[in-house]
């Protein structure tokens, strides 16, 4: 072992205890928790107000909530979505941001520039028109090795922008502007200054998609992608119809993101094709990879890092991009599972280093 | 016959398209070559093209020192000058490209495979410093001396863990080229002089027609690339079919193992694939700015897309299919742009890619993986 991997035992420790005294609690202990935690995420845009966190989790030059909003929420959402395509079904899709691209647009097109829905009637249709382009976009191409459909999903990803950017009946790069914004309930209003009810919506929505994750991941579903990312082949042997849950993995995805996108153009309620570049589905990328490809909550804690990170440090602001390819590199090369590892391996290795110990004992 | 656009402009559009696609082609053979010996994607190619851009760029300005515009003219030369200076800035612009697609493969991929070095761990070590120093201070000399001094030791505890060989799966190897593909283009769109702006390049060469094809003024700069192109990819081809070295790389391309049996230093023959790949690159390179005079940041992105689609279009792994993919490519991107208009270029490049695969996933003259077929 090098000195590196003995530094950073402790602290794999001090997780594993974490994670050991979690498992511990019973159930009642385990609900009061997710929801003392619920709590506080729905407190975060006053956590400013805290004495001594306040001044280190607040973002210089933006409000804190508006953060919170715009780029947390968004990278979570978006996050958790590309997490069942490239971590649970192992597809590398470089186009992701196409989806939230197709959400934003089918909102602005229904609320705005060829309708007058009201946004709520729009987002099940965003959802679903995204989940069609999973379709279309998935139905030719999940057929193809790994790598082209790599190399496909970002064509698909640029078609998507330069269709917006060159169609009139798109807004061209011009745009569309004047997006409706979500309706009014319990008192929340959905105005141009404060962000916070948009935060709340934009939470919601983050539990209803991690409490759907969950329940699709440890369902027939979750094991059979689960099982194609680890052998393709050997799961399509033991009879798991692989290009159907290939299709179902993107199809999904694809809804989360057109999701997010939705989100978005319900926040800032103008979009044009440059606020979907490419650029963006590398970060998006970045984000699942960094938390952990494989594990929800690896891949929110990724969102949440890409997001926040360059806003509290603004130094990173123009070199983040930057910044997050070199942390790519780094990631692959020195821990190619993320920050934090898929289930399934953690407990591999947990059960190898129990045996090991067994063997010392022994 | 209707007067349509591409009918007017049939012999035009296949000239423009066929230098184009030459230029395609020759960034095409470095995924190709890459692909048939490591399987992978070399997604950060298209940023060994920019670095080639570039090099062409510092060639003509920096090394022999020509301005833009010269009284007020481009700075045209003629004859043995113009001849020498081309050649010039060619290989300064081979040595670039050469040079980062060689350290690229040392610091990205190399690693990935159980076997970096010491190069690999030094510029991870640096790079890693420089980013840690990025959250506190953001100024860029101090970060650089800063990182210059923690580099050694980060350098040693990262040799350390190379020692141990793990492998990486192999989605691993395609994110890390991601990686490192954004992260070469946005160091020089942050820290060139010009930023994210263009760069022009001096124009030395006088864009004459030279003959008329059909009614088409021919000009010398479309000749020059297109004969310059299949100059070099001759000389490609003959390199890997003839000489030792390319043996060692065909042998690599059909069995890496049991070529290292045989005794093929295995890595040598990797380094020299990248070489080969980067020096046509900054071939393709020199030969871009030739023609458009310009480069940018972000200049490889759509290119490098465009040449991996050629390369697969000829069927990857294959030289020949590589020049037939870049030319096919390079005219079908013409036509299609006189049809449909000229914003559509690249959504019809993306789409004839999606229709080859779906029609015929090993490309037009087939694959050529694992078979002694160059």
């Amino acid at each position: 072992m090098s000195t590196i991997g003995n530094a950073f035992a402790p602290v794999r420790d001090a997780f594993d205890s974490i994670g050991d005294a979690f498992h511990r609690m019973n159930q009642w202990q385990k609900y009061s928790f997710y929801a003392i935690v619920i709590i506080a995420l729905y407190l975060a845009p006053f956590w400013t107000d805290i004495p001594v966190i306040g001044p280190i989790v607040d973002t210089p030059g933006t409000q804190f909530s508006t953060v919170l909003n715009d780029q947390v929420i968004i990278f979570v959402l978006v996050a958790l979505g590309l997490n069942v395509v490239v971590g649970l079904a192992g597809l590398l899709d470089l186009g992701y941001v196409g989806f939230y691209a197709v959400g934003a647009y089918v909102t602005a097109i229904l609320t705005s520039a060829h309708g007058n829905l009201p946004w709520l009637l729009s987002l099940p249709i965003a959802v679903v028109v995204s989940m069609l382009f999973g379709v279309i976009l998935g139905a030719p191409t999940l057929r193809l090795r790994g790598d082209y459909l790599a190399i496909v999903t970002l064509g698909f990803g640029e078609i998507i922008r330069l269709t917006a950017k060159n169609m009139d009946w798109l807004g061209a790069s011009r745009g569309i502007s004047n997006i409706k914004k979500p309706p009014s309930i319990f008192g929340l209003k959905f105005g141009v200054i404060d962000p916070k009810p948009y935060y709340y919506l934009g939470l919601t929505l983050v539990l209803i998609v991690v409490f759907v994750l969950h329940r699709i991941e440890y369902s027939r579903v979750g094991r059979a992608w689960v099982a194609i990312r680890e052998d393709e082949d050997a799961a399509e042997l033991m009879g798991v119809h692989t290009f159907k849950f290939k299709l179902w993995a993107f199809t999904i995805g694809a809804a989360v993101g057109g999701l997010a996108g939705v989100h978005y153009a319900g926040k800032v309620g103008f979009i044009n094709p440059d606020n979907f570049p490419l650029q963006l589905s590398i970060l998006f990328l970045a984000a699942v990879v960094l938390g952990g490809s494989g594990n929800m909550y690896g891949a929110i804690l990724g969102g949440v890092l890409v997001a926040y990170v360059p806003e509290r440090l603004r130094n990173f602001a123009d070199k983040r991009v930057f910044v997050f390819g070199v942390v790519l590199v780094l990631m692959m090369v020195f821990r190619p599972e993320g920050i934090l590892p898929k289930r399934v391996g953690d407990e591999h290795k947990k059960r190898q280093r129990s045996s090991q110990n067994e063997e010392v004992a022994q | 016959m209707p007067d349509w656009l591409i009918i007017r402009t049939f012999w035009d559009l296949t000239v423009t398209g066929l230098a184009l696609g030459s230029i395609y082609a020759l960034v095409a053979l470095g995924y190709t070559l890459v692909y048939g010996v490591l399987r992978l994607i070399n997604f950060a190619h298209s940023e060994i093209f920019m670095v080639g851009t570039f090099g062409s760029l510092l060639a003509s300005s920096q090394f022999l020192n020509i301005p833009l515009l010269e009284d007020g003219n481009y700075p045209y030369r003629a004859g043995m000058t113009l001849i020498f200076f081309l050649v010039v800035i060619l290989i300064i612009a081979m040595v670039f490209s050469g040079i980062s697609a060689v350290l690229l493969e040392r610091v990205a991929y190399r690693p990935l495979r159980g076997n970096g070095d010491s190069i690999g761990a030094v510029a991870l070590a640096f790079l890693t410093a420089f980013i840690v120093s990025l959250i506190f201070i953001d100024d860029t000399q101090v970060n650089v001396i800063i990182s210059l001094v923690l580099t050694a030791p980060i350098a040693y505890s990262y040799l350390r863990i190379f020692k141990r060989g793990r492998k990486a799966p192999r989605l691993a190897f395609l994110i890390s080229a991601i990686g490192a593909s954004t992260a070469i283009a946005e160091a020089v769109g942050v820290w060139g002089t010009h930023g994210r702006d263009q760069y022009q390049t001096a124009r030395i060469l006088e864009k004459k027609t030279v003959f008329n094809l059909f009614g088409t003024d021919v000009r010398i700069d479309y000749v020059i690339v297109i004969v310059g192109a299949l100059l070099m990819m001759t000389a490609l081809t003959l390199f890997v079919n003839k000489t030792r070295l390319g043996r060692g790389v065909r042998a690599v391309a059909q069995d890496a193992e049991t070529s290292r049996i045989l005794g093929v230093n295995v890595d040598m023959i990797i380094i020299v694939t990248f070489a080969l790949g980067g020096v046509m690159a900054g071939g393709a390179a020199m030969l871009f700015t030739l023609v458009y005079d310009q480069t940018r940041f972000n200049i490889g992105f759509i290119l490098g897309v465009k040449s991996f689609t050629a390369a697969v279009l000829g069927g990857i792994g294959n030289l020949k299919g590589a020049l037939l993919g870049g030319l096919v490519l390079g005219l079908v991107e013409n036509y299609g742009s006189a049809i449909f208009g000229g914003q559509w270029k690249d959504v019809i490049a993306f789409t004839v890619l999606l229709v080859v695969l779906m029609f015929r996933p090993t490309g037009l003259l087939g694959e050529s993986l694992g078979k002694a077929r160059v």
